[in-house]
């Protein structure tokens, strides 16, 4: 479905992405992990096209992303950290992604609206919420207009317990409905029953791209916290 | 499209600055043409404040407001829309909302007091030189990523249209002084949209009789009805080369 080739983005001189292909199919959900600065984030961008790649070019469903921007329909995008016009209420907010986006969908899914809380909150003011209400907001929006691919930037993080739960249960389920999902996270052991293939990246470089079973048998760890701790420290070692 | 524009439109107008704006010029112009007998006196001193207001809160909002909607600008790029339309709807929008301002605060009084072609050309000016500012703002706000070194730039921006160009001018004019450099005169007015508009409105006057020479010349020039024509032309010129520009560095700005 998503298919990176020879991908290099160099903001300056530092090249935060150097040479990564990859491919993604539906059905998968896979890991993006790799230690702080190797480039996930601008890996993401570059897919969803708000950073533009300097060589190499992305295909999504076998059109190159770079000539038309209706792709971007089938992504449902949660940043990293969220940011929104502050003076915009969550339902205008919401209002206006519907605008933008109704009239390709028309099946609207307000679960996470409603597990999270949201709406007695409708009214309040973006820049009046805390940074984990923000965090649900973005989670909403990205599952909102059912997208087929979703791609999540660290989705826990500056959530409560609670709605991590809530999310990670709504992960599954669109996996189970046969959509792609890409997930970045530092907390590895969450991603354990969620993920089944990992991408590991290191200074902007994709060192492998694998089934979780497979680098279960590799490193011979069942955990995948142990796993890409091995592999880690292999590397530094090298 | 125009649901984006209509979206910075709103949250534009309900900026306390704009409102501000707008009650500052309707205070400035109903005032001077109040204490004024003489409507023409009136209008030019109406014609300095709105060539020295109208480019500088042009200028400083639209550069504000674009590094203020970094966020929104992330938002609307990762959603199915265009980079070109995201970058005109800001465009258009904080278009529509400055002129409106500007026609509450200027255009207004002067349909009230003052009802003349020179009147109109100069309320036709302000909204030019209105559009012409914010699309030099949105060039140096999609040039410059800091928002301090952006703020700055637009200042100096302002600093140069309105202050330094004419001193330059005036050197260039003492340095010549023993040639005939009433004719390039004209050229070099044409590379500042802010003098255009000030000698267009002034031959409409008839203050323009203290200019001498070199009023003649220009009144040869900008009096006629080609020379109006072409004067317009390169306004519009003055707002579609910084506005294209900047929506092609857009196009390509990671974000």
């Amino acid at each position: 479905m998503i298919i990176a080739t020879n991908v290099s983005k160099e903001f300056g001189k530092f090249s935060a992405l150097t040479d990564v292909s990859f491919t993604c199919s539906k059905g998968e959900c896979i890991a993006l992990i790799g230690p702080n600065g190797s480039g996930k984030t601008t890996l993401i961008k570059s897919i969803l096209g708000m950073a533009v790649c300097n060589q190499g070019f992305i295909t999504f469903n076998g059109h190159n992303i770079k000539h038309d921007c209706n792709y971007r329909n089938q992504i449902g995008y949660m940043p990293q950290i969220g940011r929104y016009p502050d003076n915009m209420t969550i339902r205008q907010l919401f209002s206006m992604m519907k605008d933008i986006r109704q009239r390709w969908t028309n099946r609207l899914d307000v679960e996470l609206v409603e597990k999270f809380g949201l709406v007695p909150l409708m009214h309040k003011r973006m820049r009046t919420l805390s940074g984990g209400t923000r965090q649900k907001v973005s989670a909403a929006l990205a599952f909102m207009f059912t997208p087929e691919v979703l791609i999540l930037d660290e989705p826990t993080a500056g959530l409560d317990p609670l709605s991590a739960e809530i999310l990670k249960e709504k992960i599954a389920t669109v996996h189970q409905q046969g959509k792609l999902v890409l997930i970045t996270s530092h907390i590895l052991s969450e991603l354990d029953e969620l993920v089944t293939q990992v991408i590991y990246m290191q200074e902007g470089r994709l060192l492998f791209h694998k089934t979780i079973s497979q680098l279960r048998e590799d490193t011979g760890q069942l955990k995948l916290s142990k796993a890409i701790a091995s592999v880690m420290r292999k590397e530094t070692a090298i | 499209m125009r649901k984006i524009v209509k979206y910075v439109v709103i949250d534009i107008l309900r900026n306390r600055i704009m409102i501000a704006y707008a009650i500052l010029l309707l205070l400035l112009s109903l005032s001077l043409y109040a204490l004024e007998d003489n409507t023409a006196k009136a209008m030019l001193d109406l014609l300095n404040i709105v060539l020295i207001i109208v480019p500088l809160v042009s200028l400083l909002f639209s550069v504000i407001y674009i590094y203020n909607s970094a966020e929104f600008l992330e938002l609307l790029v990762s959603q199915p829309l265009k980079r070109g339309m995201i970058w005109l709807s800001i465009f258009y929008g904080l278009v529509l909302s400055l002129c409106l301002t500007f026609l509450l605060g200027v255009g207004l009084p002067v349909l009230f007091f003052d009802l003349s072609a020179t009147a109109a050309m100069l309320v036709l000016t302000g909204l030019f030189l209105t559009v012409i500012f914010i699309a030099i703002a949105m060039l140096a706000a999609v040039k410059v990523r800091d928002k301090a070194k952006g703020i700055g730039i637009a200042i100096l921006l302002w600093i140069y249209f309105t202050v330094l160009f004419d001193g330059l001018v005036l050197f260039l004019l003492f340095q010549f002084a023993d040639y005939p450099v009433e004719k390039p005169m004209v050229a070099i007015s044409m590379f500042n949209p802010v003098d255009i508009g000030r000698i267009m409105i002034l031959l409409r006057m008839d203050e323009s009789a203290l200019m001498g020479y070199t009023g003649a010349i220009f009144r040869n020039f900008f009096g006629t009805g080609t020379g109006v024509v072409i004067s317009f032309f390169v306004l519009l010129l003055w707002v579609f080369i910084p506005a294209m520009l900047s929506v092609r560095k857009f196009k390509n700005k990671d974000l």
